[in-house]
């Protein structure tokens, strides 16, 4: 049997991350190729149910990434976003998913090493917590 | 006949002169003598306080640039002669040839990879790498053309070689090339041409060139900088290995009497070390010491900075006299430093690297560029301004802007390039103007009910994509997706022949949607889009796969997945691509008229600048006369009274038929958004206008401190100057006490002008009675730029000098000020008949707030206006349509407030020269039939654009107003009833790409 490879679902926001992630392109920043990235012009654009589909859909896991607090390009979008992430986390628990499976994440658009980091970081953690149970229940 | 502009020096000045002249529909022609624009910004990794990365905020504007209209950039060019006179001059221009045609060249460097000749010193990277005969500037170049350098080609040296013209692909290359002369006709001309820095062989002490671990602060720079040659890993020159101490030897070049060294403080060497400290010890568990005279960190938010390299950085901050010398240890290479210590006792200290803060020069070649121009430079070779025309050249029509008229910090010039641009502009605009025309595009197909038809561009990138990710594979698989008419390869698919066929594709396959799988729409999306419009397809129907920054270039050693990813990220894009709708922006009507809130010398500059262009102003003034603060002032400046200047403007004003002024009056509110804003003020009703600018100013600090109020003895610089200025003064011992009210516990940050205005009256006080004793006791001395003439004068007239310690405030116990000597090491008591207070400058937080409040632009922590970025938007609000300036933004000198008043009025003409501005088409939306009229969307912009309003059936229901919506998308991920939708990114767009990742495969 194979290793298991997970499938991750990044949202990254238009200015500050999907930068960063451009960032790490740039430096040729290498990193587990596990994630998808899909753009919206801010974090808090991330609607709970993108978040809930990836996750019913089979995703292993999914991260979403933006700016730091503070240099939100919409003033405060960030600050919505991690306080909708925080109460998803919650959700998700419910229906059966290990919290860890969600991850929110502050990259600027000169960071392409912390979105490295960050996501070289989290595809080890869900091949740690293996497969989303979706499947295993399958 | 309507005339050009020319700005010459592609640097961010010459940008953004550039750009603002362009936004207001005037022709510029911007030259720049090396074959990429950029200037000295795009080889600076970071830039200070914010350590934005410098080609990340850099680029987007040279994009701009390169791709506006109105723009024609010239590079590789040089100015020859300048002929007539200020509105109608005739300009010959040298385009140098470059051996490539840039119209043809695709940067695909297969030329530069095959050029047999090597090992030429890369001058981008400061010769810390070597290119080839023919190259690419660098990764960032604009134009991103190859160029051959003629002198080092065997081919146009001897005739032989050629192998590059074998290898082009595109046939640009042309050996026979040959420099050719270009005449322009121009109103006006900004002179940009920027800096050089100063050259380190000439301290000799310092080993610069002997010693391998000596190294500029500007090759630091590239050490640093991820897409420089080590790839941003900092290591020991020698060794390779990594250092575990950096020293930072400030003041290399400036500051000095000595032969070849320059008089001036360069202004930006403090905080850029700090920087460079910062960053370096990011990446690295390191040591550095800062080795300095005084930390000048006098600009916005400077002095939070310094304080966080030495508490959250450990950077040590080593006050000393100047490092007399750096030796090198011939085995290890390491390198002592030797400097005088903070007691003033010799010592010295082994270090890995040495960086030397050099210092910035007049820009190579001022002379001549000065000659050709016919203006005046100043004892140091800088253009000549004037305190009261600090963006004006000696002659009429000529501008300056940049570090050609001083040393001088990014968003300084940024600020500055906008003001020159709105004089320039002046000699542009008359009744006769003709607006450049609006590009001309083909009706846009009627995509309404139509299946989707899709074609795709997978892109090689030359070898950047195609090397990793298998192009072919990919293009096949694409070809099979639904709604797929055909999918293309393309070596560059940014390359003209691919965008003109993208163009032509549109209407030969009558597709209505395009997608392309290549690099970042960051950069490239707009590009592509236009390629859409011209193919007569609305822009929003394209979208973008990024197969390469995101896919290729991070998995390269795992060809077989990047490839698969590939594919993913293609289905994705083109099941979003089926859902994409045509979207316009909604046009807003503009009303051509300005709002200036706050008379003073800012405001009125401002004012002066936009009715000059023949657009109504209205001046809103609290007090009962113009002229602000520096009404209170009474000095001269360049020979010149200050009030005398000030009553100059003030009837300027007043005679000016554009010009409204509402005295003692007070702004209520000002509902409204850009090109559409009412000021509601006392007696004055609602009245429209299209931008705003907050030049409200700041105010003297009040001292409590030292008696002030109950000691006549001890008073503050401004009274002190109407004591000079009414000859009442007859002090004979006189102790100046700096940052009263700055640099402490409560205001945390230096008030810039204190130091300068000290020294001025201590030079007056000296020049009329040098017996009388003048003592400064004080932190740092900041006499930045030029302003350290006073600095040097006043130790010449014998004003002494004691530095105190941060930890040990001076007292004053009615007859002596006592203070701790730091460099003696002992206490020293002064006797003082005056003490005056250099009081700082207070930011008047509470007005500032009611203001901030109105329009919803924030404040600082320091309480000044807090502008869009620090770096390049210096008198933009996020907020657009409302601006700041002057001392409102930030403590500043008259000349920096000058310039800055017409940087503001330079921005806000973009916006109120134009009848109507088209807003993003990427905005929310609310469906009327699904809100119920909660109001959580409400709550969640930040913008104020949703309210709720009574619906059709008497419900209440939001509302979106398109022209303040920004696009976040914020309340759509907010709203419960799944009524708020973001064009664009609607929903189900989003969700069609989650589901294509997962079930398409």
């Amino acid at each position: 049997m194979s290793e298991f490879e997970p499938k991750i679902v990044v949202f990254c926001c238009n200015w500050c991350s999907y930068a960063g992630a451009d960032g790490a392109g740039v430096a040729r920043l290498q990193m587990p190729p596990n994630f998808r990235i899909i753009r919206t012009m801010c974090s808090a654009r991330v609607d709970p149910e993108f978040i809930l589909r990836s996750l019913a859909k089979g995703a292993d896991g999914v991260v979403v990434l933006g700016c730091h607090p503070a240099d939100c390009h919409y003033i405060g979008g960030n600050y919505r976003a991690r306080r909708r992430i925080a109460l998803i986390r919650m959700v998700i628990e419910q229906y059966g998913f290990d919290p860890k499976r969600l991850k929110l994440e502050w990259v600027s658009a000169s960071e392409g090493e912390k979105f490295q980091k960050t996501l070289t970081d989290f595809v080890s953690t869900i091949k740690e917590l293996g497969p989303t149970p979706l499947q295993e229940g399958s | 006949m309507t005339k050009s502009a020319l700005v010459i020096g592609g640097g961010i000045a010459g940008i953004q002169a550039s750009l603002d002249l362009a936004d207001r529909d005037i022709h510029v022609y911007l030259v720049e003598r090396l074959p990429t624009i950029g200037g000295t910004m795009s080889r600076l990794d970071k830039t200070f306080p914010t350590n934005d990365c410098s080609a990340c905020i850099l680029s987007p504007k040279m994009a701009d640039c390169i791709g506006h209209p109105n723009i024609t950039t010239l590079t590789f060019h040089e100015v020859m002669k300048v002929e007539g006179k200020a509105g109608d001059f005739k300009v010959t221009l040298k385009s140098k040839a470059r051996y490539v045609d840039p119209e043809s060249c695709t940067a695909c460097g297969d030329c530069v990879g095959k050029c047999p000749t090597k090992g030429i010193s890369d001058e981008f990277e400061y010769g810390l790498s070597t290119r080839r005969a023919i190259y690419i500037p660098h990764a960032q170049a604009v134009p991103r053309v190859a160029i051959i350098d003629a002198a080092n080609c065997r081919m146009i040296q001897n005739g032989k070689c050629g192998v590059c013209a074998k290898i082009c692909q595109k046939k640009a290359i042309n050996y026979e090339d040959k420099d050719k002369e270009v005449v322009v006709e121009v109103g006006s001309i900004i002179a940009a041409p920027g800096l050089k820095a100063w050259d380190a062989n000439i301290a000799t002490e310092y080993g610069y060139g002997r010693f391998k671990n000596v190294v500029t602060a500007l090759e630091f720079e590239r050490m640093m900088c991820a897409s420089g040659p080590a790839s941003g890993h900092i290591a020991v020159p020698t060794s390779g290995e990594e250092p575990k101490k950096i020293a930072f030897i400030q003041c290399c070049g400036s500051r000095s009497e000595k032969s070849g060294w320059k008089k001036y403080c360069s202004s930006v060497c403090c905080m850029y070390a700090t920087k460079q400290a910062i960053i370096t010890k990011e990446h690295l568990n390191v040591e550095e010491d800062i080795f300095f005279m005084d930390i000048r960190s006098y600009g916005k938010e400077f002095e939070a900075y310094i304080e966080r390299a030495q508490r959250e950085y450990g950077i040590k901050m080593r006050r000393s006299a100047r490092v007399s010398n750096i030796e090198e240890d011939p085995k290890t290479k390491k390198l002592t430093i030797n400097y005088t210590n903070s007691k003033g006792d010799p010592a010295s200290g082994e270090y890995d690297i040495a960086v030397l803060s050099i210092g910035l020069n007049p820009p190579e070649g001022a002379k001549e560029i000065a000659d050709k121009l016919g203006i005046e430079l100043n004892e140091y070779g800088f253009c000549k301004t004037t305190v009261y025309k600090p963006l004006e050249t000696t002659k009429p029509g000529i501008f300056v802007t940049g570090a050609f008229a001083a040393p001088k910090d990014i968003p300084t010039s940024v600020a500055e390039a906008s003001g020159s641009a709105a004089k320039a502009g002046a000699y542009i605009v008359d009744s006769k103007f003709v607006p450049c025309a609006p590009k001309e595009y083909p009706k846009e197909k009627d995509v309404e009910g139509k299946e989707p038809r899709i074609g795709i561009w997978v892109c090689h990138c030359g070898t950047n994509i195609g090397s990793v990710v298998s192009v072919p594979e990919v293009s096949k698989y694409a070809a099979s997706l639904p709604n797929v008419i055909f999918a293309r390869e393309s070596k560059y698919a940014c390359a003209q022949d691919c965008l003109s066929e993208i163009s032509a594709a549109i209407k030969e396959h009558d597709l209505n949607r395009v997608v392309v799988a290549s690099c970042t729409p960051r950069t490239h999306e707009p590009l592509f889009r236009e390629a859409c419009r011209d193919g007569g397809l609305n822009k929003y129907l394209f979208n973008m796969a990024n197969i390469r920054d995101q896919c290729s270039w991070i998995h390269m050693h795992s060809a077989e997945a990047a490839t698969v990813k590939a594919k993913d990220l293609l289905r994705m894009a083109v099941a979003k691509a089926a859902f994409l709708e045509p979207l316009v922006g909604s046009e807003i009507p503009v009303t051509k008229a300005a709002a200036i809130i706050g008379g003073g010398i800012t405001g009125m500059t401002a004012a002066l600048d936009i009715a000059a262009q023949g657009i109504p102003v209205h001046i809103f003034e609290k007090e009962k006369e113009l002229g602000g603060f520096a009404l209170k002032f009474r000095h001269k400046e360049d020979g010149k009274d200050v009030a005398e200047f000030i009553k100059e403007l003030i009837s300027k004003i007043e005679g000016n038929k554009n010009i409204t002024v509402h005295k003692k009056t007070v702004v209520r509110d000002i509902p409204g958004f850009v090109g559409n804003f009412k000021v509601i003020a006392d007696g004055c009703g609602e009245i429209p206008v299209g931008a705003v600018l907050f030049a409200t100013g700041a105010a003297q600090y009040k001292p409590t401190e030292y008696g002030y109020g109950s000691d006549k003895k001890v008073m503050t610089t401004l009274e002190l100057e109407d004591a000079l200025a009414s000859g009442k003064f007859s002090g004979k011992n006189v102790v100046f006490l700096q940052c009263v009210g700055s640099r402490n516990d409560t205001v945390k940050y230096c008030s810039r002008v204190c130091c300068a205005g000290s020294l001025r009256n201590a030079i007056q006080i000296k020049m009329k009675n040098p017996t009388v004793s003048v003592a400064i006791v004080h932190k740092d001395i900041r006499t930045y730029g030029f302003r350290e003439e006073l600095y040097n004068k006043a130790s010449s007239l014998g004003v002494k000098f004691l530095r105190y310690c941060e930890s040990d405030a001076p007292t004053y116990d009615g007859k002596a000020v006592k203070a701790y000597d730091s460099i003696l090491g002992t206490d020293v008591e002064i006797q003082a008949d005056t003490l005056v207070l250099a009081a700082g400058i207070t930011p008047l937080r509470e007005e500032k707030e009611e203001l901030a409040k109105m329009v919803k632009v924030p404040i600082s922590k320091d309480g000044f206006f807090y502008e869009a970025h620090q770096k390049l938007r210096p008198v933009d609000f996020a907020t657009e349509g409302v601006y700041t300036a002057g001392s409102a933004h930030w403590p500043k000198f008259m000349d920096e407030c000058i310039a800055q008043g017409s940087g503001a009025a330079a921005r806000m003409l973009t916006t109120i020269s134009k009848s109507k501005l088209v807003s993003e088409g990427i905005v929310a939306v609310s469906n009327q039939n699904q809100c119920d009229g909660c109001g959580i969307c409400v709550g969640c912009c930040d913008y104020n654009a949703i309210s709720i309003v009574c619906g059709d059936d008497g419900r209440p229901r939001s509302e979106v107003n398109p022209g303040l919506c920004k696009g976040c998308g914020s309340c759509v991920a907010s709203c419960p009833a799944g009524a708020m939708e973001q064009r664009g990114f609607r929903n189900k767009q989003i969700i069609a790409e989650i589901d294509a990742l997962f079930e398409g495969a």
